[in-house]
């Protein structure tokens, strides 16, 4: 093993917006310092987001995280008790939801059981004022945009959750909202939907153009639908970015274990083992299985260690490595070297994919 | 000792049996006397049969009086109760406050009371304020313990209603009037419906709180009551009777089909 002297970058911690998105494009919804406290619980604590128009936004974290809180603010359900949240251009702060352009998706649907679905679509236009065969035009055209045409005469209680859940997006999108704002949107659904689900989301958000900003504890339901994300911690933000972004630089500990699992080395371990020092992520993924003896290559490390577990998951094994006093998670490829418990390998991964985190 | 379907031991049949007998049987002979030849006592078998009594009792303007009567009480006191117990059962459903379950309780309460102890408590505090006893005092007793029943209906439903619905709603731009006349009132509306009826039965043949709370006014269950005393035409009681029986049971039959499989009406579809 022997040390390389390769400079890494730090990831500059200011990584607000995407390549995507550029700076210019218009702000859909802001927030400045806003906290919502209920008595002691910090539920939101002084958060800073910036969505920008026809941004498909993801609010990541575990629960409790505040995550939910803040759609809510956004919705006029919750008052901030500090700070400011600004709508294209207006302040919100005691507008209630009724009056706010944004129209919400609830996690439980909320379709009103004593309503068939066409009426259940029509509401915010019956609201309006708009005439029964005008509202009931928009709302039928608005259930084939979500290929419901079928269902329209149905009663809630008749469609499945992956049906109620069309007919809730239709619902809100019907208001022709500037923001949808969806609350765990495909929490309910089993997992082969959820993947159509979030395919569908996002072709359709394309398709209007409109600002969506949506809720999830499923670092990969935010990750693949996601223009960027906020990942929530505590009821602070602890890193905006890219899915890519937040996936490949972590920066801190918590976004690096939440998000995917990660190795942590710490710095006694990169001196133990030869690592520029520092606080690193590292991607399971990353890391390779050598043979034997084979050659250094530039800018890697190379470490040996004992397998303690190997578990199969078809497309990889999962695997852990103790290596001089810490443990490796790896995650090797069905080709190439196999692991094999209680045996030594030899791990070897780049330089560039190890990401310095903020000591935090 | 056998475990199949029927198999209920012989003589746990026959106690059943005899309970339910025990129980109806005094009702079959109202219903039976009602229709005997014999005005001054109950003979049994009755001598003979006849319809006389009921267009005697349909002539007999006293009995109209009574009727319409406990007909106001019931139908003013159920409104109030549908109102009152509504907001009620809103601010316990909805909100939460120090006191919550204790308020809870105290408006469960009356319907606990023994209703000597409701009529006593009512009698005395009408006299302490000076209200004379009258139509209202009467009502105002019986808004007692409807209140409970409206209130019981309408907070087990509020329960099962999402919150998620109301808010639905105002996202959707209905304001707090439009949500509650378009969301939380067809929600609860069955709820109130059983709940109201409920409380006109049990107001329609009310006879302690009453007989408290009542001045010179003769509802018809008190009429009855005091009819008992008299020796003649005494079918015609048996006639009355049979239409209060009919006129409550009908309501309560009503509100137990109204909420019967509600869950699939207020919960969230499932």
């Amino acid at each position: 093993m022997q040390q390389k002297t390769v400079f890494i970058s730090m990831p500059e911690t200011t990584r607000q917006v995407s390549p995507s998105r550029e700076a210019s494009s218009p702000v859909a919804v802001s927030l400045a310092g806003v906290s919502r406290h209920f008595d002691a619980v910090k539920a939101v604590d002084k958060v800073d987001l910036t969505v920008h128009e026809g941004e498909f936004f993801g609010m990541l974290g575990p629960s409790g995280s505040g995550k939910t809180t803040c759609l809510r603010l956004v919705a006029g359900f919750e008052q901030p008790t500090a700070g400011n949240i600004i709508i294209f251009g207006e302040r919100v702060d005691g507008v209630p939801p009724y009056r706010r352009s944004v129209n919400t998706v609830f996690q439980d649907y909320a379709l009103f059981p004593h309503m068939n679905v066409v009426d259940n679509v029509a509401y915010g236009l019956m609201i309006r004022g708009v005439g029964k065969k005008e509202r009931r035009r928009q709302a039928e055209e608005m259930l084939e945009l979500v290929r419901l045409s079928e269902f329209v005469h149905r009663e809630p209680g008749q469609l499945s959750g992956g049906q109620r859940q069309r007919v809730a997006l239709a619902r809100a999108l019907i208001n022709r909202p500037k923001v949808l704002l969806l609350d765990e949107p495909l929490g309910a659904l089993d997992l082969k939907l959820r993947e159509q689900m979030q395919v569908e989301l996002k072709s359709l958000q394309r398709e209007l153009g409109i600002t969506f900003v949506f809720v999830t504890h499923d670092q990969g339901e935010a990750l693949s639908m996601s223009d960027r994300v906020a990942v929530f911690n505590e009821g602070r933000v602890v890193q905006v970015g890219s899915p890519v972004d937040i996936y490949e630089r972590p920066e801190t500990r918590f976004v690096a274990d939440f998000v995917g699992s990660s190795n942590i080395l710490e710095p006694a371990f990169c001196e133990r083992i030869g690592a520029p020092s520092g606080l690193w992520s590292l991607r399971p993924e990353k890391i390779r299985l050598v043979p034997e003896g084979l050659t250094d290559e530039a800018d890697t490390i190379t470490v040996t260690g004992e397998v303690r577990h190997v578990q199969y998951q078809g497309a990889t094994r999962r695997c852990v490595l103790a290596v001089k006093g810490a443990e490796l998670a790896l995650a090797v490829p069905a080709v190439g070297v196999e692991p094999v418990v209680g045996r030594m390998a030899h791990a070897r991964w780049h330089l560039d994919d190890m990401h310095g985190m903020k000591h935090v | 000792m056998r475990f199949n379907r029927s198999g209920a031991p012989r003589r746990l049949k026959l106690a059943a049996i005899a309970g339910l007998l025990f129980l109806h049987l005094p009702l079959v002979l109202i219903f039976l006397y009602a229709f005997t030849t014999e005005e001054k006592s109950y003979q049994f078998p009755p001598p003979g049969y006849t319809l006389k009594w009921f267009s005697v009792a349909w002539e007999r303007q006293d009995i109209w009086d009574a009727f319409m009567l406990s007909l106001k009480i019931a139908c003013i006191a159920t409104g109030a109760a549908i109102v009152l117990g509504t907001l009620a059962a809103a601010a316990v459903a909805r909100t939460r406050f120090f006191g919550r379950e204790a308020l809870s309780l105290l408006i469960i309460l009356p319907i606990a009371l023994p209703g000597v102890v409701t009529g006593i408590a009512l009698r005395s505090a009408f006299d302490i304020a000076s209200i004379p006893f009258s139509f209202w005092t009467i009502v105002l007793g019986h808004a007692t313990f409807c209140v409970v029943v409206v209130y019981n209906n309408a907070v087990a439903r509020l329960r099962r209603t999402s919150p998620s619905l109301l808010e639905a709603s105002l996202d959707l731009g209905a304001n707090s009037f439009q949500t509650f006349r378009h969301v939380l009132l067809p929600n609860l509306a069955t709820a109130l419906l059983a709940g109201g009826m409920l409380a006109f039965a049990l107001s329609f043949d009310e006879v302690i709180v009453t007989t408290f709370t009542a001045g010179q006014q003769e509802t018809l269950p008190i009429w009855m009551l005091s009819e008992l005393v008299r020796p003649r035409q005494r079918p015609v009681t048996n006639v009355v009777a049979v239409f209060v029986v009919i006129i409550t049971f009908l309501p309560i039959l009503m509100a137990y089909y109204f909420t019967r499989g509600s869950e699939t009406i207020a919960g969230q579809g499932k």
